[in-house]
Formats: C-alpha cells, sequence, structure tokens
C-alpha cells in the first residue's frame, strides 16, 4: 500500500524521535496502609485543592442471586438517594451544597465509586460518601422511583439494535453464567425485586476483602491513613462469593434477529486471551493492527476507507475476571452489511494466516507505548489506573516498565498468536436488523 | 439519575458530531495566554505542565449554518476529506502519522464551527502544526474518495440520526423551531442533500472558509506560550489570509408569532415523552447577561436532583421519570431554552405536558429559592478549581467561544458575569423566555393504535 511507503519516507524522522518519549509518566506511586488496616496507592498532587478518589469492589453485578438478576444494579443506583438521616433530597442538596460529585457504576467485575471534592470541605465530604456507602436508607419511595428509571431503560433496551446484539451475543457466547445475562436485569426480574432484596445486594458486594482503592490529589499520607478508616473502616470483612470460571459456548457462524431499521448492527466474537498470559502484549500489538487502531486499523482501512460500507468498525479484547473474548463491532446499511461482515471474516482469516508485517508491527507499537503516557491526563483517571492495576495484581512500579514488556513483543511472536488467537471458523456474527443476503447458521 | 439524564440530555440539547460539548467550567485566568498572528489568526494556550501532554486544535469559524442553501451536510463531509490527502501527505498519512507518533486525532463539526485536534506527546507538536498548517490550504483528494467518503457520512447519518428515534424526533423539532434560520437544518444534512454532495461542494466551502483569519488556533498542556508563538508564525503565519471572507450573515428570524405542535411516531420508540424547545437568546460580545441568567435558570428550573421539575414532578407529584431543562448559549445566534418530561407509566403525554406546564407555571409563581441559587453559584466557582485537571476542556470552550465571535475578555468574565445573576434576573429570564408564541412543542410516541408503556 501506497501510503505506508510514503508514511515511512515522511515518518523516519519522526520515529527516531519517539525514543526520546518519557519512558513512563511523571507519576510517584507510594502505597499507604491505614492504621486500621486499609491498603491505598496515592499519587500526591497538591497544586489543585482538591482530591480524586476511586474505591473498586471485585465481583459487581456478578454476585447478584439466583433469581435476582438486577438487584445490584438497581442497589447501585440507590445509594445516591438517601442514606443515614438524610433522605434522598436532602443527600441530594448537601453533596450540591459541597460541590462534590460522586458517581456509582457497576459492571459484570466490579462496583465503582468514583469522587471528586475539594480540600476545604473534605471532612464533610467524606462523612456524606460514608453514609451512601454503609448506610444507604433504600427507601420504599426511592426504590420505586429508581426502579421505575431502570425499566424505562429496560424498555429501551429492548428496542435499541445494539443492546438486542449484546444481549444475544452474551447469552450465546456464556449461558447460565451471570455474564450471560444483562447485570441490568429484565422486565420481569427486576419488577420483582424487594428491599429485603436491596439490603442482601448491599451485603454481597461492600466488603473489605474485595475492595481497591486509588487517590491522587491535594493529600499526604498521613492525612489519607485515617480518612481511609473513617471512610471504609466499618465494612464488613467480607461478602458474596465470586462467580467461577464461564464457559465460553460460543461457536462460528452468523445468528440473524430481526428488527426494522435502515442500518444493521453487528457484534461479533470469539475466544480471546487472559491479561494474565504472556502472550497478552503480543495480542494487543495484533489487535492494535486488526482492528484497535483507528482510522490505521485493517479492519477499518477495508470497511470504511476502501469501501466506505460502514462510519465505524472495531475489535477489541476483553480481558474480564472470569472470561476473556475477542469481539468486535460494526454497523451497515442492510443491503451492504452482508459484505462488510464478509470482508471481516476475509482479514480475521488473513490475520490468522500470514501475521502482521514488520512495519504494521512497528507502527502498532509506537501508538500503544505512545499513547500509554497520555492517559494519565487528570487526577480522577490516574486514580481509576491505579485501581485497576490492583484488581490485575500489578506492581507498584508498573507503569516504568510497561512499555518495555510492548517493545519486547517480535515479529514471530505476532505470527504465532495470530495463528494460536485468531479463529476465522470460531467467529461468530450477531447481526441485529434486516440484513440482505445473511441468514442464520452455526459452524459445526 | 445520571444514566437517564445522559441519555436523554442529547434530545433536547443542541448536539455536535462527533464530540460533545464539555460542561461549562471555568479555570484560573493565568493558565490562559492568547494572541493574534499578522495573518488575523488567533492563537490560545492553556497551560498544565503536569504531564507531557499537549492537544493541538484548529477551529475554523465555518459550521453547518453557514452551508450554502441545498447542499446541507458539506461542512461535515469536507471535515470528513480533510483527513485524505494533501499536495504532500498521502491518503490517510496524517492521521497514520499522528498514530505513528503514538498519539490520536479527530474532528468534530457543529452548526457554528468546524474543529480538527490531536492529542499527543508535547514534543510533538511542531509535527502536528506542520500538517495542520498543511491541510489548511493543501488538499488534494480524488473524485474516489469523495464517492467512498459520502457512502461513509451516509452510514454515519445511518447510525446517529436514522437508526435513533430520539434524534429523528430532535431533528423534526429543530425544523419547525427555525422559521428562517439553518439551525434548522441538521449538521450532518438532509439525506436527500447529503447524496448529491460532490468534490465542487467540498472544494466550493474549502475555498471560502479555510483560511488563517477564519481560524482559531488552541494549544493546551504542556507547552510555553512563547515556543508556540515562535511555531505558529512559522506553520500558520505564512499562510495568506483571504482578503475575500465573507461576513458571516445568516437569514435571521423573522418574529415567531406562533406556537408549533408536532407528533413523531415511531414504532422503535420505548419511552414516550413531551419536549418544549422556545426560542432563546445566545451569549453576545460584552453582552452576556441576559445569557448567564438563562444558564441559571437552566439550572435553577431542571438542572439535577434538586431542580424545582424535578422536586415537583419527580418527588412530589410522581408524575415523571425524568424531567430537565437545558439551555446552550455558546451560539452564533438564537438559540433555544428546552423542557422534557418524560411520564411514569400509564401517563399520557397529554396529561404530561399539562403537569409541565402547571409547574412552569406554579414555577413563574413561587420565584427562585435563595438557597437553590446559593448552592449552585458554588458549584459554579468549584468547578473553576476541577476545571484547572482538564485544559483540554478548557480549550475545548474557548474554541467554540470564539468560534462564534466572543473574545478572550468575554469568556474570561464569564465567570463573574454568572455569578451577578441575581434571583430577579433568573424570573425575568423565565418570563422572557418561557413564550410559547416562540416554542415548538413535540410529542415522541409510537404508532396511533400501539399501547405506549
Amino acid at each position: 500500500m501506497i501510503r505506508f511507503a510514503v508514511a515511512r519516507l515522511m515518518g523516519g524522522l519522526f520515529i527516531a524521535l519517539v525514543a526520546t518519549l518519557p519512558a513512563r509518566a511523571a507519576v510517584q506511586i507510594e502505597e499507604v496502609l491505614s492504621p486500621g488496616g486499609i491498603t491505598a496507592w496515592l499519587v500526591q498532587e497538591p497544586s489543585i485543592p482538591f482530591m480524586a478518589l476511586e474505591l473498586r469492589f471485585r465481583g459487581g453485578a456478578s454476585l447478584d442471586a439466583p433469581g435476582k438478576r438486577g438487584a445490584i444494579n438497581l442497589m447501585t443506583g440507590l445509594l445516591e438517594e438517601g442514606a443515614g438521616d438524610l433522605d434522598a433530597r436532602a443527600f441530594a442538596r448537601e453533596l450540591e451544597s459541597l460541590a462534590a460529585s460522586f458517581g456509582y457504576d457497576i459492571g459484570n467485575d466490579a462496583l465503582s465509586v468514583s469522587a471528586s471534592f475539594l480540600t476545604e470541605n473534605r471532612a464533610e465530604a467524606v462523612e456524606l460518601l460514608r453514609k451512601s456507602i454503609s448506610e444507604p436508607r433504600f427507601d420504599e419511595v426511592a426504590l420505586e422511583r429508581v426502579r421505575e428509571q431502570v425499566l424505562t431503560g429496560l424498555r429501551s433496551d429492548a428496542k435499541d439494535p445494539a443492546k438486542i446484539a449484546r444481549t444475544t451475543f452474551d447469552a450465546m457466547a456464556y449461558g447460565d453464567h451471570p455474564y450471560g445475562s444483562p447485570y441490568r436485569g429484565t422486565i420481569e426480574s427486576v419488577t420483582a425485586l424487594t428491599r429485603a432484596d436491596m439490603l442482601d445486594a448491599h451485603a454481597a458486594v461492600f466488603a473489605k476483602d474485595r475492595l481497591y482503592v486509588g487517590v491522587v490529589g491535594d493529600i499526604t499520607p498521613a492525612e489519607l491513613g485515617p480518612l481511609l478508616d473513617t471512610l471504609l473502616g466499618a465494612l464488613p470483612d467480607t461478602g458474596a462469593p465470586q462467580p467461577g470460571p464461564a464457559n465460553i459456548q460460543i461457536k462460528g457462524g452468523t445468528t440473524v434477529v430481526p428488527f426494522d431499521t435502515p442500518q444493521s448492527v453487528a457484534i461479533f466474537g470469539q475466544r480471546g486471551i487472559e491479561q494474565d498470559d504472556p502472550d497478552f502484549f503480543a495480542a494487543r500489538v495484533l489487535n492494535q493492527v486488526l482492528g484497535a487502531g483507528g482510522f490505521e486499523s485493517r479492519l477499518m482501512t477495508e470497511v470504511r476507507e476502501k469501501r466506505g460500507l460502514t462510519y465505524g468498525v472495531s475489535s477489541f479484547l476483553i480481558p474480564q475476571d472470569h472470561a476473556a473474548t475477542l469481539q468486535g463491532q460494526v454497523a451497515s446499511a442492510n443491503e451492504r452489511v452482508a459484505e462488510a461482515v464478509s470482508v471481516i471474516r476475509d482479514e480475521w482469516a488473513r490475520a490468522a494466516a500470514e501475521g502482521v508485517t514488520q512495519a504494521e508491527l512497528d507502527a502498532a507499537k509506537t501508538f500503544v507505548t505512545g499513547a500509554y503516557p497520555l492517559r494519565f491526563d487528570g487526577n480522577a483517571p490516574i486514580a481509576r489506573i491505579m485501581v485497576g492495576m490492583q484488581m490485575l495484581g500489578l506492581p507498584i512500579d508498573y507503569i516504568a516498565t510497561r512499555n518495555e514488556k510492548v517493545e519486547a513483543v517480535t515479529l514471530d511472536d505476532v505470527k504465532r498468536i495470530a495463528a494460536e488467537l485468531l479463529d476465522p471458523e470460531g467467529l461468530h456474527f450477531v447481526v441485529v436488523g434486516q440484513p440482505d443476503g445473511l441468514e442464520s447458521s452455526v459452524a459445526n | 439519575m445520571p444514566r437517564l439524564r445522559a441519555a436523554l440530555a442529547g434530545l433536547a440539547l443542541t448536539t455536535i458530531l462527533s464530540v460533545a460539548p464539555p460542561l461549562a467550567a471555568q479555570e484560573r485566568d493565568d493558565q490562559v495566554t492568547s494572541f493574534e498572528l499578522d495573518n488575523g489568526m488567533q492563537v490560545v494556550v492553556v497551560e498544565d505542565n503536569r504531564a507531557p501532554v499537549v492537544q493541538h486544535m484548529v477551529w475554523y469559524r465555518a459550521g453547518s449554518a453557514d452551508e450554502p442553501v441545498g447542499s446541507s451536510g458539506v461542512a461535515h463531509f469536507l471535515e470528513h476529506l480533510l483527513f485524505k490527502a494533501t499536495d504532500t501527505l498521502a491518503d490517510g498519512e496524517f492521521s497514520a502519522t499522528v498514530a505513528a507518533n503514538g498519539g490520536r486525532d479527530n474532528a468534530f463539526t457543529s452548526y457554528d464551527y468546524t474543529a480538527y485536534f490531536q492529542r499527543v506527546a508535547a514534543d510533538r507538536l511542531e509535527l502536528m502544526m506542520r500538517m495542520e498548517a498543511d491541510r489548511m490550504r493543501n488538499i488534494n483528494f480524488t473524485d474516489q474518495n469523495v464517492a467512498t467518503e459520502r457512502d461513509v457520512i451516509l452510514e454515519e447519518r445511518n447510525q446517529r440520526t436514522d437508526s435513533n428515534p430520539r434524534a429523528l424526533f430532535s431533528e423534526q423539532m429543530n425544523a419547525a423551531q427555525y422559521l428562517n434560520h439553518r439551525y434548522g437544518v441538521p449538521i450532518i444534512g438532509w439525506r436527500h442533500e447529503m447524496e448529491t454532495l460532490d468534490k465542487a461542494d467540498a472544494l466550493g466551502f474549502y475555498d471560502t472558509y479555510y483560511y488563517p483569519n477564519n481560524a482559531i488556533l488552541v494549544v493546551s498542556g504542556d507547552v510555553d506560550p512563547d515556543e508556540v508563538k515562535a511555531l505558529a508564525e512559522t506553520y500558520y503565519g505564512v499562510i495568506p489570509a483571504n482578503p475575500d471572507l465573507p461576513e458571516r450573515m445568516r437569514s435571521a428570524e423573522p418574529p415567531q408569532t406562533a406556537e408549533r405542535r408536532l407528533v413523531y411516531r415511531d414504532a422503535r420508540v420505548a419511552q414516550s415523552y413531551v419536549s418544549r424547545s422556545y426560542l432563546a437568546p445566545e451569549r453576545d460580545p460584552g453582552d452576556q447577561t441576559a445569557a448567564a441568567a438563562l444558564t441559571l435558570l437552566a439550572e435553577v428550573l431542571g438542572g439535577g436532583q434538586t431542580s424545582y421539575l424535578t422536586e415537583k414532578l419527580q418527588f412530589e407529584e410522581q408524575k415523571a421519570v425524568f424531567s430537565g431543562a437545558f439551555y446552550r448559549g455558546t451560539t452564533l445566534d438564537d438559540t433555544t431554552f428546552d423542557v422534557v418530561i418524560v411520564p411514569v407509566p400509564g401517563l399520557s403525554l397529554e396529561d404530561a405536558e399539562a403537569a409541565m406546564d402547571a409547574t412552569l407555571a406554579s414555577f413563574l409563581e413561587d420565584g427562585v429559592d435563595k438557597e437553590a441559587l446559593e448552592r449552585i453559584k458554588y458549584q459554579l466557582r468549584a468547578s473553576e478549581i476541577y476545571a484547572r485537571d482538564n485544559v483540554d476542556s478548557t480549550a475545548r470552550r474557548y474554541g467554540a467561544a470564539m468560534s462564534v465571535g466572543l473574545t478572550v475578555e468575554d469568556i474570561q468574565a464569564w465567570p463573574d458575569v454568572l455569578q451577578a445573576v441575581t434571583a430577579d434576573d433568573i424570573m425575568d429570564a423565565a418570563r422572557m423566555v418561557l413564550n410559547r408564541d416562540a416554542s415548538v412543542t413535540g410529542w415522541l410516541t409510537r404508532p396511533e393504535g400501539e399501547v405506549t408503556q
């Protein structure tokens, strides 16, 4: 391809400069152990008078009790709807009067609490956050209001082609494992949830044995220790057991879900690779070339840039706690989506058979290493990165060594992992829409 | 609930393609330096030296509302084509070079501007400038590029608009709101006009507007203003200005004297709701007080969990799953003030609209809660602190405001103008803007004969 040749000519000078990129972001992480025994990773950043705090509780919505799908999601939505002596409205007024921001997010592997608050009212903000985590009221009136908001979302999901594709794919891939059903639950399961279920959901998730903490901002280690004990010291030691590994059941083929819309949405996927696998970075670089590399990826080049079949196509590694997959997504007009699917299948097979070129490998490595420091662009993002590192069991000096692992990937590594990982026969497409020329089929 | 609010926010707000505008937030002025090149290009530098990262943006004062009649979507189409070849760069080489330097790039188009940006390690700023300056005057795309990229923007319209009944409804609302102004035409374009866009349309727009005297350079991150100035003079300063740059004149709205109503029906609608937009003034250079009052009105009336509409409709009367008010004042011409109610199950849209109107009427009776206003003003002051942690959003705010003719002084005065707004100012603004003659009321619902949720 001409553009790569030209890029090399013009880019030679600049690629040489890449070696001068900061080997790591200027982030000094220290581990803080509170008097009460809670560990946090801290980056002191005194230049702006606020701090960002990230808490993550492993397990998240996958800890839903049998028959109670959606309970933990609903419980999460209620954390900001009244706590301690404050009802929902009083809680909201207090939060606004502190100009603090508390975010509660739920996923299949973790419940996250993301808070930012000013130094000038830190103690009050921590107390309000503590109440929401440890003393949520789950008032019936709030339960009904938030339940209706969740149901509104579920009804919208049922009419959203991308959500239909997601639900269909996950059910096929993970079966009865919690990953196999939407963590927001179903209309039926959410409708049946009670206040007692909220208390159970709360007890399942919030415990010290699954807690990870990251802090960035205007606070010293000596101040942080007591803060952690005030905020989290009263949590129980343990909660619900974590689910076991998911058995990835999806086989190659195509599943068409009829839906009346002008543009089909497809989610495609197959088995992936665990994040602690020695070949993970080789797979990461491979996927950069295949479908994660923005305009430059093979999928974007072939499906969008050459053929105009879509606005966007991408592939992504999803190394979750209990299953690892390689997935992708594309949307294309009903009359053209079959061609998009065909092109993607061809690219999958080509990469599996041939790997990538040296030029592609070099460009991908340069991007993956160069983009890494750009992620450390604010207190809250750095706090999130540190919590993610802890959940993966990475060492505290990982940031300094991460790019070396990327640089160490060789062309042979990528070729080998491409052959091992990419499974053109095992790639399954779930297509939602009225696609011309596509029918459901399953490979043997 | 934030998730729902986020999902619904797009239906009432003026939209932007590719990237959502940041929430209003202010920073200390000492982070910001501004100057102008000899050829008229404005430059803003926002410093944050904590991480070795830079964001480089060029904003053109040319958006969809500046397009010639009959070629809607050409501003956005041209934005796509700027990633093709130039006289010195091959097709796709721009983005490939950014990526090969570990960076990311993209662009976005709105009614009043088109902007291009890269985020990259700070020592790559010169390369970004060299390439961005190159494509300001030297694009060189082919007929094949035009044909393929037209398919891409049609797929983008499929994805953003035609697959989404809320977006289609919003498009109809806007079209009804503006009797004569181009804000009534969607940014991405009407499909039948997009299908006819060609090379001449794109080059015509390019050769009218893509000049340094119609552009703003905004650089944020780990940079030194003097170095930015030297680089900007080297790469942008040498490009001649367009002496024939047209004055920015859009067809203005006549007085709006008749309320408009519409019902948009779509089988894909899962949640019916009522939306109302009122024509509203925008921020004007040197005169931002009305817009400031409307900004605070939106907060007091429908900006969060303690706002008036939420208290009444969600907590007290329990008639709404969601309610809100929205205002975005950073536009060149008259904008809209929007209110929305998503009714609880079993409540008809007629009754929901009546409840919303009764609540608006009672707000005009009750006035502004003083404590609520103080909370909002404190949050606005705090947002200046939080914004210092995110210079890229500060940079986007400067770019957007300067694209609609506001000055650096206007932007830096804005926090004080907001703090000076009184409860009386807010009520005056409410009585002015809540004028049904200049409004559109829309119902989004399922086809007749089908049972709604």
